[in-house]
Order: structure tokens, then sequence, then C-alpha cells
């Protein structure tokens, strides 16, 4: 097998596992930017999202619309969450936000566990999406789902994209998430744009849940945990509160995962996950605004 | 101490049309600290009002307590008869009130133009927005040279003007304008106030905070001394420019 086409595997690997690190640190990092708090909770969105389509397939609706709808209930439940646990702290001291973030995922794994138990189950797709590509002799070789994946995640980064440029609420959430007392002064309804932020960020968790779920073939309750980790380290790498940097992050550790397990020794692989969080440390030690440091305006 | 409300009411003399914004009998406390102590004042439409004083006297407080972002503990504000001080900052730009604040305020990671489309978030006529637009480009056409860069690459006097220049997008009714020469080079202090007078003669009520007293008195109709969260004098700007002493023991807390 010759290396270019090696590499390129790699790289396809790299971009489908960093597309879903991406979609959920990006929504862990526009939260953090309007309300700077780290909503642990964000994972349980994935749950959601996942379960939900879970359910709804099994009720006999179409993938496709379960998915959609699967987006939706991620969305609508990361609104309630804010809502009724997050909206009643807010302005209280960070770590009370943090701590009441922690209860919100502990009542959602647990009431996942409750009606689903704690089992994992198998998560149902059609089957043209397991089919494969090969390309060279099957030297390169990925499914339907992988391409998915990654286009699903490019619709919806580019939907993002579009979304805080060109409008006037994705125009304020990046203002308020900049300084949000001059965002009441410019008369914008800033409950409005949290409200906004959690169902957006909740919605790529789900699409994320459901993606994970999908490339996996099973559901557990817990599965935001693990990606929910990742993508705070993604977040964090790409510099938390800015959404390009967890794009940037997101990316960047799915590239160094693959990077570890395809290229070092395989003593190494098992240790995928002590090294990231390594880097996270590194990070957090030395350059803890991230790759893309936000611009600090000097005040008078 | 503090000359009683009476006396700087009896200066201006009364006015009989109901004051477009009106500030009554206000009482502000940061925790435990009284910020404003009873501060009653007027702006009538068209009127521009300086509020003096040193650093601490509540000059910023009464703006940001106008604008809604701190809560009075007592006291009333009227815009035009109706009571805001209960409303949400929203609300009150909605209702007409924008706040131009202390340190610019810009958005840095947002663009001139997306900025300027903020400032008027809360407007729904389209037409009239872009006109407005237009208008503030022609006002400072840096800005408009500018109108794609982040604003955090401006220089301090651009971003006073973009901060303005924001406010004025919400077409208010009463412009707080709190510290604009603030850190500014003389000539683009000297730019600000021009474009104020300007202001000034199309008719914009403003309410103004200054450290600046001279520039101030030049712009304003009449003017308001605070200190420690009292209105220690009140009076036309020319019968203040007149008499600096009582404007400086206004300031010092001797008695006038």
């Amino acid at each position: 097998m010759s290396l270019e086409l090696y590499i390129t595997q790699q790289i396809i690997n790299a971009i489908s596992l960093g597309s879903l690190y991406a979609l959920v640190a990006i929504g862990l990092s526009m939260i953090f930017g309007i309300l700077r708090m780290t909503n642990f909770a964000h994972g349980d969105m994935m749950m959601v999202g996942a379960y939900s389509t879970l359910v709804l397939q099994s009720l006999g609706l179409d993938f496709g619309w379960a998915v959609v709808v699967g987006i939706g209930l991620g969305a609508l439940a990361g609104v309630i969450v804010e809502r009724v646990a997050y909206r009643p702290v807010r302005g209280a001291p960070e770590v009370t936000l943090l701590l009441t973030s922690l209860a919100v995922t502990y009542i959602l794994e647990n009431l996942g566990i409750l009606i689903f138990t704690s089992s994992g189950r198998n998560f149902p797709i059609p089957d043209w999406m397991n089919s494969a590509f090969q390309l060279f002799d099957g030297q390169i070789t990925f499914t339907q789902i992988n391409l998915l994946t990654v286009a699903l995640t490019a619709v919806a980064l580019g939907a993002l994209g579009w979304f805080v440029t060109r409008t006037d609420v994705g125009l304020g959430m990046r203002a308020a998430a900049e300084d949000m007392g001059a965002a009441h002064l410019v008369g914008l309804d800033v409950n409005r744009l949290i409200v906004a932020a959690f169902a957006i960020a909740s919605g790529f968790a789900g699409l994320a849940g459901i993606l994970w779920a999908a490339q996996a073939g099973v559901v557990e309750p817990t599965m935001g945990f693990t990606p929910l980790l990742k993508a705070f380290v993604g977040a964090i790498i790409g510099g938390f509160g800015s959404i390009a940097g967890a794009l940037l992050g997101g990316y960047l550790l799915g590239a160094l995962e693959v990077l570890i397990v395809a290229f070092l020794p395989s003593e190494v692989s098992p240790y995928r996950d002590a090294i990231v969080f390594a880097l996270l440390i590194a990070f957090l030690l030395f350059r803890p605004n991230g790759l893309l440091k936000r611009v600090q305006e000097v005040k008078l | 101490m503090a000359t009683p409300e009476r006396a700087p009411d009896a200066l201006v003399g009364k006015q009989s049309a109901e004051p477009l914004l009106r500030v009554a009998e206000l009482r502000v406390n940061y925790g435990a600290v009284a910020a404003i102590r009873g501060v009653s004042l007027k702006v009538t439409a068209g009127e521009v009002v300086a509020l003096l004083g040193a650093n601490g006297a509540g000059k910023s407080t009464l703006l940001r307590t106008v604008s809604g972002l701190t809560r009075p503990r007592a006291g009333r504000i009227l815009l035009g008869g109706e009571a805001i001080h209960r409303l949400p900052p929203a609300r009150i730009v909605r209702l007409g009130v924008a706040h131009c604040p202390e340190g610019r305020r810009v958005f840095g990671t947002l663009t001139v133009a997306e900025n300027l489309r903020l400032g008027a978030a809360a407007r729904v006529d389209r037409a009239g927005v872009a006109a407005d637009r237009e208008r503030i480009y022609a006002m400072f056409p840096i800005l408009g040279e500018r109108r794609t860069q982040p604003a955090g690459t401006l220089s301090g006097g651009e971003q006073q003007m973009l901060a303005l220049g924001r406010a004025l997008m919400a077409r208010p009714r009463v412009l707080l304008l709190d510290e604009p020469s603030l850190g500014l080079a003389p000539l683009l202090v000297r730019q600000i106030f021009r474009t104020l007078a300007e202001l000034k003669a199309d008719g914009v009520t403003m309410l103004l905070v200054e450290q600046n007293i001279n520039l101030a008195l030049d712009l304003a109709d009449r003017a308001y001394v605070l200190r420690t969260g009292e209105v220690s004098l009140a009076g036309s700007a020319v019968d203040l420019k007149a008499d600096y002493e009582a404007v400086a023991a206004a300031y010092l807390g001797a008695r006038p």
C-alpha cells in the first residue's frame, strides 16, 4: 500500500472524526461565549438527538425525518434546560452555573437510564449508509455514513456561518458574546439571543449524537460524556468562546487522534485519550486563550 | 452641604411643557453605597443638557439607570410622561433612549457596518435604517471607508465616531452621551463636538456627561453639577460659564 493513499485514508478519517468534535465544540463555545458558562449538559443533547431518532424510527418514521425531528428535539431540550435550570441562576457566581450544569447532566443521563436502561441499544440506519466506497482497489475505504457526516457538518457550518454574519440575531449573538453590557445598551433582546444560542448549539449536538450513533451502531445514555470532554479540549485548543476557534480545534483534535492511532507505534494507541488530555493541560498552562486568541480591546 | 433641589429648579425656571425626559427623586445604590442620592432633573425636547461633576459623582450611574442597566432604589424616570425605570434595557431603547457609553464599547470583532446595523436592531423601517446609515457615513466619511473593517482595528477617535453612529442608528428621542471626549486627541475631540453641535442644530435631544467643562458648556443649553450623588448646582450654560467659581465650588463641595 502506498504511503500517499494511506495518508489520504487517514485524512478522510480525521475529517470524519473532526466533524463530530467540531459540531459539539462549536455549541459548547457558543454557550460559553454568551453566558460565560461551561455547559456540561451539552453532551447530553447528543443523547437526546440519538434516542429521539431511535424512538421515532421504531414508531415507523422514515430515517431522514427521524433525524430532522431528532435534531429539533435536541434543540428543544437545550432551550428547556436553559429556561428551567440556567436562567434562574444567571448572574450567580460561575461555580454555581458550573454545578448547575453538572446537576442537569446527572438528571438527564439518569432520566435516559430510567427510560431506556443503561445498556446500549442498536442504532439502526438504512443499509445504504453502511455501504462502502472503495477507491484504488480498496486501499481507500469510507462508508456512506462517513461521507454523510462530513457533508451534513459542512451544511450545518455553512448555515451557521451565514446566520452569524447575515442575520440580526446572529450578529447580536456575536455582539453579546463580546460585550454583554453593550449588547443591552444597543437594545438587543439578550434573552432571545441566549435562547437562539442554546437552540443552535443543542441542535448541533443532537446532529452530532445521531451521526456518532450511526457510526458506532449503538446508543447508550452516557454516550455524550466522552465526546463532550473531547469537544471541550477542542474548544480550548481553538480558543474558548470563539466559533472559528472551536471549528479549528475540533478538526485539529480529530486529526491528532487519527494521527496517534495511524502513525505512532501500536503500543501508543491505547494512550490516545491520555495524550489528548495532556494536550488540554498543556494548553491551559501555556496558551489558555487557545490558538485563535480573542481580540482583547483596550478599554479606557 | 449640598444645596437642596429647590435652588437649582429656581435657577432654571419652570418650563410649562412636559419634559421629554424627567428624572424625579432618583436614588441608586451600589450594594451598601449610595451612588445617587435623590437627583431630579429634566431634559426638554430639542435641548442639550450637560451633566458635570468630579469622578464618582454619579454621572455615569445616572445614565446607566436611565438606560435600565442599573435599577433605582427609589424615584422615577419618565420618558415623554411614561415611566421607564422598571423596564428592561431593550424596551427602553425601543421607546427612544440611545446610550453612547463611556469607553465607546463598540463590538470589536464585528465590522463597522455590522456595528451600525446592530444599533438599529430595534427598528423595523428598513428604508429609514438604510438612509440613516448613509447619513452617518456622510457625517463620518472614515467610517464609510472602513465599513467592512472590524471595529477593533479602528483608532480611538474612529471608535468614538462609530459608538456615536451606532447610538444614532436607533434614531433616539433622547441621546445619552457618556464622556465622548475621553482619551481622544484634542483634534478629534473638536471634531466629535462639532458633530454634536450639528446634531443639536438638527434638533437631537441630548443628555451629556463630560469632564471637559468648557466643551460641555459650549454645547449645552443647561447643565447640572453632581457631587457625591446629589445635584449641587444647576443653571443655564451661559450663566454657569459666567460664574466659574460657583461651578468649581459645586464640584469641590464648598458652599456656593
